[in-house]
């Protein structure tokens, strides 16, 4: 077999891979590759900045379960996606990210634009490669996307020096993938399943707390199956909202430190608590010490070092989200000592309790006539989409309340950036999800502080003709950290205060997209109308109620049922 | 409570540094570590003693299994087990305490590995608290120079 070069082995390596769609940012390091790429049928975006590719990767990622796949150049070009990759690995979301590197024998010189990225995303990414042989670029590849999409998912990096990529290697024939140090286990153990139903059985107030792993394990269908059959209520993480569909009534929301009365408090009292596909997060528990303190807990994750990592656990099940609720099911399904219709009605008068929380406090907002909430425009987008857009967020009260007001139905609509909460995310995600599905709409739901974090990315969208959507709730602070200043810092806004701005309807002209503005309640329904009806990009700027904040919230360090309310 | 911990890993290029990156980036600690070939080509074999209650040593055992180049983790300590570590004692060793010195490393079946006018370089092998207790008779005859390896362990083979 004649030998071909590195760079049109990665090519064809990312397509046997089923990748046809690349975000990336060129520079000397990775030349080779662009060439390669120039002669290729891979669709290459172009973005702006390198956290942009790799958040528009990371969201493509998100929206089709697919391993989303950056291309960086070496120095500056890796470091400006660091970011992008902390955040991918918070949120455990597969990706592969390719970065140029000096020739090896310059490695260690500190050679123009040399940078140990290997070293430096050593923390946060699953794994990372430095290639250090043209020989051993396909099957470096191979198990980069190997270890990215299996187990719990994660982002991985693969570094590649200059003479790496040009030199030449035979391109070698597809086998299994199979190592010794890496064998994540996903069929759930018998006996651990059948302790599970059992305390299912015996529970009278039970609550199935649902994170991201549902949605990356694709478990969304078992997981409707075992609430309704059973009629057990749901609250969903940040990560996990869509896993249940958010309009049914046994969903409870989000719970947490922005979550529901209903969840929070349902946690607090409820007897079993289901964990699939979550991690106890602290803005999810809260204090630690009064987080469900009266309940039993079952966990079911891939990663075992989730289990018992904040909270005791009394019956683990380490395996993939997805055959651990089959198992769950078919138990249930089997079992014939007892009626499945009597065990789903041992859980009314729970219910009936549940119901009375949401009736005491629903999620609300105080309305002020012509003064824009919010809320309201979420609640607007929500209506007007039929909630069935795919919803991407900025970081902060935009956010939280794109959580708490869109109900998401489905999994893999609402894309936000949880573990690391990283300002500037939406946009460049809301390019990813575009392009990964050029026919749906997509809306970035934004603050006016983080949209200007990665606003460049606009230039992206209209190169590429995405349509994205951008709604921008502007209230001319940084407002998640002044309502924690006007809550715990006697109203100091040190440096919160964002009232230099860029006209955002000029901007979006400036960029050759539309820009709509509402500043009355009365102008938010035409605007969206608007909007969805226009063709390309539009950007609407919603100047909102400036000191608006975002309720419930347990305060921190707090216990989740000590949060203050509307 | 310490734990001595056995790890087998593929021995790559990084790898000791994604060992000891987990434990500084998770605030975990570690008392030493040591680390080399095993009989297996490729594959090494770290001994690595921390501290932590039950809770921190099962997420240290845990974590270091998830790294992708982690083969196995043994908490060996929670068995029977031989923990040995060598140390190399530079020790003052002038006309009136030569004989004494000598003495004590007989009495620990230690060995002179390097002499000079005023000093023995001694080496001792020995469970960690045998080198300890030999360092503490020595001090005050005088130590010029200190060097340990860091324990190495094996489990008991069950009888
Ligand atoms: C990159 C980054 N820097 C800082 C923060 C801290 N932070 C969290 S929310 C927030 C305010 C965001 O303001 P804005 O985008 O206007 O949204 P709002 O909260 O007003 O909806 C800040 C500064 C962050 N999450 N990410």
């Amino acid at each position: 077999m004649s030998k071909i070069s590195g760079s049109k082995a990665i090519v064809k390596c990312l397509k046997e891979q089923g990748t046809t769609t690349i975000f990336g940012f060129p520079g000397g390091a990775v030349l080779d590759l662009y060439d390669a790429i120039f002669h290729s049928d891979l669709h290459h975006i172009l973005v702006r900045h390198e956290q942009g590719a790799v958040h528009a990767a990371d969201a493509f990622s998100r929206a089709t379960g697919k391993v989303g796949v950056a291309l960086l150049t070496s120095g500056p070009g890796a470091t400006n996606g660091v970011t992008g990759i902390a955040t991918a690995y918070m949120d455990s979301i597969p990706m592969v990210v390719l970065t140029g590197q000096v020739p090896t024998k310059l490695i260690g010189n500190d050679a123009f634009q040399e940078v140990d990225i290997v070293g430096i995303t050593r923390p946060c990414t699953k794994h990372n490669y430095l290639v250090k042989s043209t020989e051993e670029l396909v099957p470096t590849l191979r198990e980069a996307f190997h270890i990215a999409k299996t187990g719990r998912p994660g982002p991985v990096l693969v570094d590649l020096p200059k003479d790496v990529v040009a030199g030449a290697c035979h391109y070698p024939e597809e086998e299994e993938i199979n190592m010794a140090s890496y064998q994540p286990n996903y069929s759930p153990h018998n006996r651990q399943v059948e302790k599970a139903c059992k305390l299912i059985m015996e529970a009278k107030r039970p609550v199935l707390y649902v994170g991201g792993g549902v949605i990356l394990s694709g478990a969304n269908k078992e997981l409707t199956e075992l609430a309704i059959k059973l009629n057990i209520p749901v609250t969903m993480t940040l990560m996990g909202l869509g896993a249940f569909p958010g309009t049914h009534e046994l969903s409870m929301g989000m719970l947490g430190m922005h979550g529901t009365y209903t969840a929070n408090m349902a946690v607090a009292e409820c007897d079993l608590l289901i964990a699939v596909g979550a991690r106890f997060d602290d803005r999810v528990t809260g204090k630690l010490d009064e987080f469900a303190t009266k309940a039993k807990i079952i966990h079911i994750d891939i990663d075992p070092t989730s289990i018992s990592k904040n909270v005791k656990v009394d019956v683990p099940i380490v395996a993939d989200c997805k055959s651990a609720l089959a198992a769950v099911n078919k138990l249930f399904d089997d079992e014939k000592t007892f009626s499945l219709t009597d065990e789903a009605n041992k859980h009314l008068p729970w219910f009936e309790t549940i119901h009375g929380w949401s009736e005491k406090h629903p999620l609300s907002y105080c309305r002020e006539g012509d003064i824009i909430k919010p809320q309201y425009v979420v609640e607007m987008l929500d209506k007007l989409t039929g909630g069935n857009a795919i919803i991407t967020t900025e970081v902060g009260q935009n956010q939280m309340w794109a959580a708490q007001f869109y109900r998401f139905n489905h999994p893999r609509r609402f894309i936000t950036s949880g573990g690391l909460g990283t300002m500037g995310y939406g946009l460049p995600a809301a390019i990813g999800a575009q392009i990964a599905y050029p026919e749906k709409c997509v809306i970035d739901i934004a603050g006016d502080g983080s949209i200007q974090m990665n606003i460049q990315e606009l230039a992206t969208a209209k190169q590429y003709n995405c349509p994205v959507k951008i709604a921008i709730l502007n209230n001319g602070f940084l407002g998640m950290v002044r309502q924690w200043q006007e809550l715990f810092y006697d109203k100091r806004y040190s440096s919160t205060v964002m009232d230099i701005s860029p006209d955002f309807v000029e901007l979006a002209k400036a960029y050759g997209a539309v820009g709509l503005r509402a500043t009355k309640t009365g102008e938010v329904e035409s605007v969206i109308k608007e909007a969805l009806a226009t063709d390309g990009i539009v950007l609407m700027d919603f100047v909102v109620s400036p000191e608006e904040g975002v309720y419930p919230m347990v305060p921190a360090g707090k216990a989740n049922t000590e949060m203050l309310l509307v | 409570m310490k734990h001595t911990i056995s790890v087998l890993l593929t021995n790559k290029p990084g790898v000791l540094s994604r060992v000891t990156g987990l434990f500084s980036g998770r605030g975990f600690n570690i008392e030493s570590l040591c680390v080399a070939e095993t009989l297996e080509e490729g594959v090494s074999c770290l001994t690595l003693v921390t501290k932590g209650d039950e809770n921190i040593v099962e997420q240290i055992t845990k974590q270091l299994h998830k790294l992708i180049d982690v083969i196995k983790v043994t908490d060996i300590s929670e068995k029977a087990f031989v923990e040995r570590e060598m140390v190399l004692i530079r020790v003052k060793a002038e006309s009136h305490t030569r004989a004494e010195v000598l003495r004590i490393i007989d009495i620990f079946r230690g060995k002179v590995v390097d002499v000079s006018p005023k000093s023995y370089a001694i080496e001792v092998t020995g469970a960690a608290s045998k080198i300890d207790a030999f360092i503490d008779i020595l001090r005050p005859i005088g130590i010029k120079e200190i060097v340990r390896t860091g324990i190495i362990a094996m489990a008991r083979s069950k009888k």
